[in-house]
């Protein structure tokens, strides 16, 4: 792809630092204050689901643990709860996984409300769906307990609409994929990007419900993305 | 908009500033909300002062090395699928994003908060160029729709605007529901998601690239930088050329420093890591993705004294703290970067000619430098644009050039600097009624006429502290 302009741009500032263009590799330093933070461990720990829930509640985010055996019937509560008649999905193999498909589908089925799994072949219709659900629903790739954050690795299947677009989005976050805090997880992209993996095209943090204080500093939750949202914290199967 | 706002001169917007009490009111609450959630946020972190220094060692190692990571930057953007375009001025980055929107045969451009953008007069341009241009972001839209009204925060543009203001633009719009914010923000939902969905281009701004991989984040709490780079087939960021970071391990502490000094928030509601395009086969995101890398000023600060205001992220923690912003107001510093930023980065922008007098808008107290998340010593980045002013210019007035002459001797040696402060509020008496400021110089003139300023405390603030300590101990 094009590189517009950059040599002389970068020439001038060379020149601003006093010195010819950097060509040799540039080793950045150790960082002494990397000791701040906590050597990756406990990984799901009580600890950080406990921090998690905490933070999860701070941020205007409903809150569920319940064992894995129960997410299809936990999902479908839900759903009836909130009435929706149309919901959107990744298509993820971790719905087989955790066995809300055949359970969840079956019973949605049942009540004739539609599940649609992102599809990116048929993107605009995707989208347009994603617009009218009342929910989307993904599963969470890391979740930070300090903030209470998912993340979401979009690609394939995986579009971005399906946590941005619907009123609602719950996301289901495995309890193995609980870390302390964003270095857990910047270090796990940067072993990605050490393997020489191109990173996914677009990776979310989400921490909460969509929200602006734009307005006399008044704290309005759910402006341009989900109006609420909600975790579903599984104990792995 | 230019870094320009309005027409008046600096006495007149002070004035102004001084006389709206609404913005006074508006703004000192807000400073209050802001400070408290500063504080409890980086209390709750822990180590803050370490977390500031590492911040701090961060932005000086990526400037000193700027021209190296900028290339990897691009190097890594184009292997990911994107266009890079570096440009040395406003003209050259409106010129290319204009080239760009035209070769789509595009129209509709939707747009998320970005000041770079604001600085290079963006939305003008694209205008003049026949686009219809949105401004998604709660405050900008509010902004944008009483006719382009500037920015007066850099977090909270709309903050000088009241609900009921707030209402009356919206009904422009055919809004007719009541000014109560949950109502007003639904209507504002409603009205931009229909843009969204028939927008051809996203344009955003860049919190942080990453060097290593080509990313672009976006520290965002509404959605709408998401939704413009998730429905328009093309995504345009537009960076200043010095808002990037090596790799990842720094960008967690300088996304970390950010949230809680801007808002307060451990992080905010989406932190959003954009690589390129979308890939082959995926559904959504931009089919094309360009970054725009602009000077337009920038280099000239390099090598200089002033090079550490490069390291600023733009949290404005500076600006919720500063007294001379909580009277003034933003739109008083003439400049869309108000406060201390402002003051210190606006002239090195545009110019002594222009802004010689936004370093004098301060009173030195140093607050700026206290909650700055990267150690940018504000204060006394403010006193060498004086003494340049006063020395290299010969701008400032006789009296001026001969204090600043005194203060950089005395600010070379601690003692001095004690002595000279407690001389401060010795000198000062024969101004002070009934410890009243009642008559001041420059900047200070105006503000005087409409208030009494408390004169300088006999006590001098170090003296204060050394007291209450000491009770605090003792209690």
């Amino acid at each position: 792809m094009t590189i517009l302009n950059r040599d002389a741009f970068l020439n001038k500032l060379a020149e601003r630092l006093g010195r010819p263009r950097m060509r040799e590799e540039i080793q950045k330093p150790e960082w002494d204050q990397a000791r701040l933070v906590p050597p990756e461990d406990r990984k799901g720990c009580e600890e950080w689901v406990e921090r998690l829930e905490k933070q999860a509640q701070l941020n205007r985010t409903t809150f569920f643990r319940i064992p894995a055996d129960f997410l299809p019937e936990a999902v479908w509560k839900m759903i009836k709860k909130a009435g929706a008649k149309t919901v959107i999905t990744w298509d993820d193999v971790r719905w087989n996984e955790y066995g809300l498909d055949p359970a969840l589908n079956a019973k949605l089925e049942e009540h004739r409300i539609r599940l649609q799994q992102w599809c990116d072949e048929q993107a605009a219709e995707s989208i347009s769906l994603a617009e009218q659900a009342m929910i989307g629903i993904t599963f969470s790739d890391l979740a930070l307990a300090e903030s209470a954050t998912v993340m979401l690795l979009n690609g394939r299947g995986k579009g971005r609409s399906v946590s941005l677009l619907p009123h609602k989005y719950i996301a289901i976050i495995p309890r193995s994929t609980i870390v302390p805090r964003l270095t857990h997880a910047t270090r796990e992209i940067r072993r990605r990007i050490e393997k020489g993996e191109l990173l996914p095209s677009c990776i979310n943090f989400i921490s909460g419900p969509s929200n602006s204080a734009d307005i006399e500093m008044n704290l309005v939750v759910g402006v341009h993305g989900p109006v609420e949202v909600t975790y579903i914290v599984v104990d792995d199967r | 908009m230019p870094i320009k706002i309005g027409q008046d001169p600096f006495f007149k917007r002070v004035e102004s500033g001084i006389n709206d009490r609404q913005m006074q009111k508006a703004v000192s609450s807000a400073q209050e909300r802001f400070q408290k959630r500063r504080r409890e946020a980086t209390e709750e972190l822990g180590n803050w002062e370490e977390w500031r220094k590492w911040g701090e060692a961060i932005r000086a190692h990526t400037m000193r090395y700027l021209d190296y990571y900028l290339e990897q930057l691009s190097e890594n953007v184009s292997k990911a699928g994107g266009h890079v375009f570096f440009a040395r001025t406003a003209a050259e980055a409106n010129e290319y994003i204009i080239r760009v929107i035209k070769s789509k045969q595009a129209t509709r451009v939707v747009k998320s908060k970005s000041m770079m953008t604001e600085e290079i007069s963006l939305n003008k341009a694209l205008e003049e160029a026949g686009c219809e241009v949105l401004e998604t972001d709660l405050a900008e839209f509010i902004l944008q729709a009483d006719d382009h009204d500037p920015p007066s925060h850099i977090v909270v543009p709309s903050l000088h605007k009241d609900r009921e203001k707030i209402r009356e633009i919206f009904a422009r719009l055919g809004y007719q529901g009541s000014a109560v914010p949950e109502e007003m923000t639904r209507f504002a939902r409603n009205y931009l998601r229909k843009k969204f969905l028939s927008a051809e281009i996203g344009i955003t701004g860049c919190n942080f690239a990453v060097a290593e991989s080509g990313s672009v984040v976006l520290v965002t709490n509404e959605g709408n930088a998401r939704l413009c780079t998730t429905l328009p087939k093309t995504q345009i960021t537009v960076m200043g050329m010095e808002r990037l970071v090596p790799t990842w391990e720094e960008l967690d502490v300088l996304v970390t420093l950010l949230c809680r000094s801007a808002v307060g928030q451990k992080l905010t509601t989406y932190v959003t890591g954009l690589t390129g395009p979308r890939r082959e086969g995926e559904g959504d995101g931009p089919e094309e993705f360009h970054l725009v890398i602009l000077d337009n000023g920038r280099s000239n600060i390099l090598g200089t004294e002033f090079q550490s205001i490069l390291h600023c992220i733009r949290c404005a923690a500076c600006i919720n703290v500063c007294p001379v912003y909580r009277h003034i107001g933003g739109h008083a510093y003439g400049s869309i970067y108000p406060g201390p930023v402002g003051a210190v980065l606006t002239p090195l922008l545009a110019g002594y000619d222009e802004y010689k007098e936004l370093p004098y808008a301060s009173s030195l107290c140093a607050a700026c430098t206290e909650v700055c998340p990267v150690r940018i010593p504000l204060h006394e980045l403010l006193i060498e644009h004086r003494r340049k002013i006063a020395e290299d210019e010969k701008k400032a007035p006789p009296g001026e050039r001969l204090a600043m002459k005194g203060f950089r001797l005395a600010a070379t040696s601690p003692k001095l600097y004690r002595l000279a402060s407690k001389a401060a509020s010795i000198m000062a008496k024969p101004l002070t009624e009934e410890a009243k400021l009642k008559t001041g110089f420059g900047p200070l003139k105006p503000w005087l006429e409409t208030r009494d300023f408390p004169a300088p405390e006999q006590e001098t603030f170090r003296e204060w502290f050394q007291k209450r300590r000491k009770k605090g101990e003792n209690s």
